[in-house]
């Protein structure tokens, strides 16, 4: 089922949390919706649930009209943060929650209750701790019987909010693989919040970027990636470096000489040896080893600008470098905005 | 985040119908046993006007009457606050075996029947009591005069101060205390100028229900007294002797005292749970 | 928790003294005196005991003082845990002075809550002139002794129930709507469990202070010995007949009672902690 957000506007006293946002979720997509906090995207994703009222605008489903429409009735599946799990209820009380709420003629039988909600639980892989109390679990199996929680309704929507936000660094990265995975057997349309870049670019059939309640940008991971809309964006996916386009970059003349401002990755700088074209002298001012990679703080002779350079450690080790040697700094790939953005 | 401080208006209440009748039931029920009983006392206090009431509460057994019960709360009131910062500090500072019991124990009083904490004084020290005899023969009064009055009255006081201590030290940990004895500083300077600072409002808390109480307490007191006017009668006890001759309009004028003593506290309460919460 | 050892490696200094005088002062003030009951107590030989506890006009007591504790306890569940839903969840004009009058039956003085109690439901009174010509006669009666530890209980379940009701998580309400939950399904089914340790310890706590209360009944329950008189008034009219053996052996009951209520609510409370904890 898709989803229409229509002009929406969500006004918390003098804060303006969404601010006339228009999207379209196409159905059976997994969309994330990445920004830093405060930008709106909690709010947006509320507002879809329908646990927030939008002060303007309007929400449907496939089409249809659904602003108005209770929480109850709207048939969304909501994975909560901090999962909101019953914890007076086994996993499987939770998991049976909404199939036995509903209202006696449409509810299933007890036999059938139990057989979906096992079914589930074979699906997120918690099929032995049925009998479990959500106290007695991992923080990851929590989260995974508030995923099969919420599916258990059989949803149109799947929306989750943060849910990877409270696990640990590994489990984040195991989780979210999985959830992939489930999202490609499953094909339930499905909207999760993140601020975390990494994990949107990894989930995600599509991104949509927010920030202080507005879109920045909407498309594919590559899209936004490779050709962000603006330097927000650029700057929200991963690091950057800003250069003065005085040089030779012939498309940042066209534009406007003087406010133009180029932004590069940290990875796509080479560092050379040697002057090459479009490169600036630059002293070595620091080297850290990060991992697989090898992080590299350049001082741009002249401008008193730093630079961060991104190296492999194969690249680090061939050039040999050491502080306060003079080295060269190119671009490898560079964008330009107006200079209208501060980092 | 960004959305979640906001109540959503929908999902969490109900309907305003219901919300309309639960309030209207509740306040019925607030009105029916709380405000009609308040306001009550003071209608009555007043029956036969201003003149009365102070002819009432100036009566000279009457101010025995409150003499007495000054005295009482004077004694009580300090020996409990001492006993509830020492045993908060042993509880909150310190890890031992049988702790959980020691807690309960000392909130003990408040689960005896007051009449059952005046009755054990009378076996204690009442003539057929344990130390009866010797009291009589050396001439000591205890039960049926003030040293009973105040004994009582310190048993059904005793864990006030100390059970609103306890948890709060314990929510502070030892930190502070710690870091102050690192500096230097001798453990008489660390309770003085860390602990007492962090605790002073629970410890106002404490003395305010404290007091309230050891002015008010009626059974316990009514069992060691003996009821004797304007010797061993507190303010309560006063109360129930006016009242039991039919002598309701003196007998209320006495009582507002207590109602406005316990208005005063209810006052106080509010303030320092006010202020517990802005230094939290 | 029981095989917790001796620690003494902190540098906090005072763990003998203070202990040491914690231990004195409740062993004076507390312990000895309530031994003495017991004592006193053992030196009836058991069939004197029973004869004593047992006797008809005993048995009376019991059943008016614990039925009434009981209902009035029930009643406080019902109506506190409403009062305690309005104040948190409702906002209202003047919402923090009646929070703060919720706390009356504590500081009044039951003495003065007697006779007023007693003044306001008399055939002459407020709500007494109301209520008698209608067939209800409050004051003087066992129902005297509900409505009087209606009032002195009052406070408790409020005040158990208030503090977890405002501690409980949104999202679990918002759970319950997402997943088709009507209103009263939510409350039902996700709230009240949430609540029901605390309800509980709050009946507990007003049930126990319904037994063994004394100063706020005397005034309106007629004291007819079969009909109205409660438990702890017996004691005080053997105590003035100079009957110690009698009022010892009732108190005793009444003592093993109140045991029975601390280790209750002791439970509730660790069976609530435990709720707690996730």
């Amino acid at each position: 089922m898709s989803i229409e957000i229509v002009s929406v506007n969500k006004q918390f006293g003098s804060f303006t949390a969404l601010n006339d946002v228009n999207l379209t979720v196409p159905s059976g997509e997994l969309t994330a919706l990445l920004g830093p906090s405060g930008s709106g995207k909690t709010t947006l994703l509320r507002i879809i649930a329908g646990l927030e009222t939008p002060d303007a605008g309007s929400i449907r489903f496939d089409g249809e009209e659904t602003t108005d429409r209770h929480v109850r009735e709207r048939q969304v599946g909501f994975v909560f943060q901090h999962y909101a799990l019953f914890r007076h209820m086994t996993v499987e009380e939770n998991v049976a929650f909404g199939l036995t709420v509903k209202p006696r003629k449409e509810r299933p039988s007890k036999k059938e209750v139990r057989e979906r909600v096992h079914e589930l639980l074979r699906l997120v892989q918690l099929e032995g701790l049925a009998d479990r109390f959500p106290s007695q679990l991992s923080g990851g199996q929590r989260q995974r019987v508030a995923l099969a929680r919420a599916l258990a309704v059989e949803p149109k929507v799947l929306l989750l909010d943060e849910p990877f936000g409270a696990l640990d660094a590994k489990v984040r990265v195991e989780l979210r693989r999985w959830l992939r995975r489930l999202h490609d057997e499953i094909h339930v349309t499905s909207v999760f919040v993140t601020h975390d870049q990494e994990e949107a670019l990894e989930v995600a059939d599509r991104i949509v970027v927010m920030n202080k309640g507005r879109i920045e940008q909407v498309g594919t991971p590559a899209e936004v990636y490779d050709q962000p809309a603006n330097p927000f964006v650029f700057d929200f996916l991963g690091s950057v470096n800003l250069f003065h386009c005085r040089s030779e970059q012939g498309q940042a003349r066209a534009a406007a000489p003087e406010l133009s401002m180029g932004y590069v990755r940290s990875h796509d700088i080479e560092v050379e040896r040697r002057q090459s074209d479009g490169a600036v002298e630059a002293e070595v001012r620091h080297i850290q080893a990060v991992g697989p990679a090898v992080r590299v703080e350049l001082l741009v002779r002249g401008t008193g600008k730093t630079v961060e350079a991104e190296l492999s450690r194969d690249g680090a080790e061939r050039l040999a470098l050491g502080l306060g040697e003079t080295v060269y700094a190119r671009p490898r790939k560079m964008q330009t905005f107006v200079a209208d953005y501060q980092i | 985040m960004s959305g979640t401080s906001a109540k959503s208006v929908r999902t969490r209440t109900e309907p305003a119908p219901v919300r309309w009748l639960l309030i209207i039931v509740a306040f019925l029920f607030l009105g029916l046993f709380l405000f009609v009983p308040l306001a009550a006392v003071f209608a009555q206090a007043l029956e036969k006007g201003w003149d009365a009431y102070l002819v009432a509460i100036r009566e000279p057994d009457a101010l025995a009457a409150v003499k007495l019960t000054l005295i009482t709360a004077a004694v009580s009131v300090p020996v409990n606050l001492v006993f509830g910062v020492v045993a908060a500090w042993a509880i909150a500072k310190f890890e031992f075996r049988g702790k959980q019991l020691l807690i309960t124990l000392i909130d003990l009083p408040f689960s005896v029947s007051p009449v059952i904490s005046g009755l054990i004084y009378v076996l204690l020290f009442g003539l057929q009591g344990w130390l009866g005899p010797w009291l009589q023969a050396h001439d000591i009064k205890i039960i049926f005069a003030v040293p009973g009055i105040v004994l009582a009255t310190v048993f059904v006081t005793f864990p006030f101060v100390a059970r609103e201590l306890i948890p709060l030290m314990e929510a502070q940990g030892k930190d502070e205390e710690e870091a102050a004895i690192t500096l230097g500083a001798s453990g008489f300077q660390t309770f003085w100028r860390v602990t007492i600072p962090n605790i002073k409002w629970g410890l106002l808390y404490g003395v305010i229900l404290c007091n309230a109480r050891a002015m008010g307490e009626f059974g316990a007191v009514s069992v060691v007294s003996g009821h004797i006017r304007g010797a061993t009668n507190t303010i309560p006890l006063h109360v129930e002797i006016l009242y039991n001759e039919y002598n309701y309009a003196a007998a209320f004028a006495v009582a507002s005292l207590l109602a406005l003593l316990a208005l005063v506290t209810l006052v106080v309460k509010s303030f320092v749970e006010w202020r517990m919460r802005e230094t939290s | 928790m029981a095989t917790k050892p001796i620690t003494r490696n902190t540098v906090i200094p005072g763990f003998g003294p203070t202990l040491g005088y914690t231990v004195f002062y409740l062993s004076l003030i507390v312990l000895l005196p309530l031994s003495a009951l017991v004592v006193k107590t053992a030196s009836l030989t058991w069939p004197e005991f029973i004869a004593t506890v047992a006797a008809p006009r005993v048995v009376a007591s019991y059943k008016v003082t614990f039925g009434a504790a009981l209902a009035a306890a029930g009643v406080n569940a019902l109506f506190g845990l409403l009062v305690a839903w309005v104040l948190v969840r409702y906002s209202l004009p003047g919402k923090r002075l009646i929070d703060a009058l919720v706390d009356l039956p504590f500081a009044l003085p039951t003495a003065v809550a007697g006779i007023t109690l007693s003044s306001v439901y008399a055939a002459n009174g407020w709500l007494g002139s109301i209520l008698e010509p209608r067939g209800i006669k409050v004051a003087f009666t066992p129902l005297g002794i509900f409505v009087a530890m209606t009032f002195i209980g009052l406070p408790f379940v409020v005040r158990t129930v208030q503090p977890v009701l405002e501690e409980l998580e949104e999202e679990i309400e918002e759970a319950a709507a997402c997943l088709g939950a009507n209103r009263w399904q939510t409350f039902r089914r996700v709230l009240l469990p949430e609540l029901l340790p605390a309800l509980l310890t709050g009946f507990a706590l007003a049930f126990a202070r319904g037994v063994g209360e004394y100063g706020s009944i005397i005034f309106i329950a007629g004291n007819m010995p079969m009909v109205s008189e409660i438990t702890p008034l017996l004691i005080i009219t053997k105590l003035e007949q100079y009957d110690y053996a009698g009022a010892t052996a009732i108190a005793t009951v009444m003592l093993l009672f109140s045991f029975l209520m601390l280790l209750t609510v002791n439970l509730l409370q660790k069976w609530s902690r435990r709720h707690a904890a996730r």
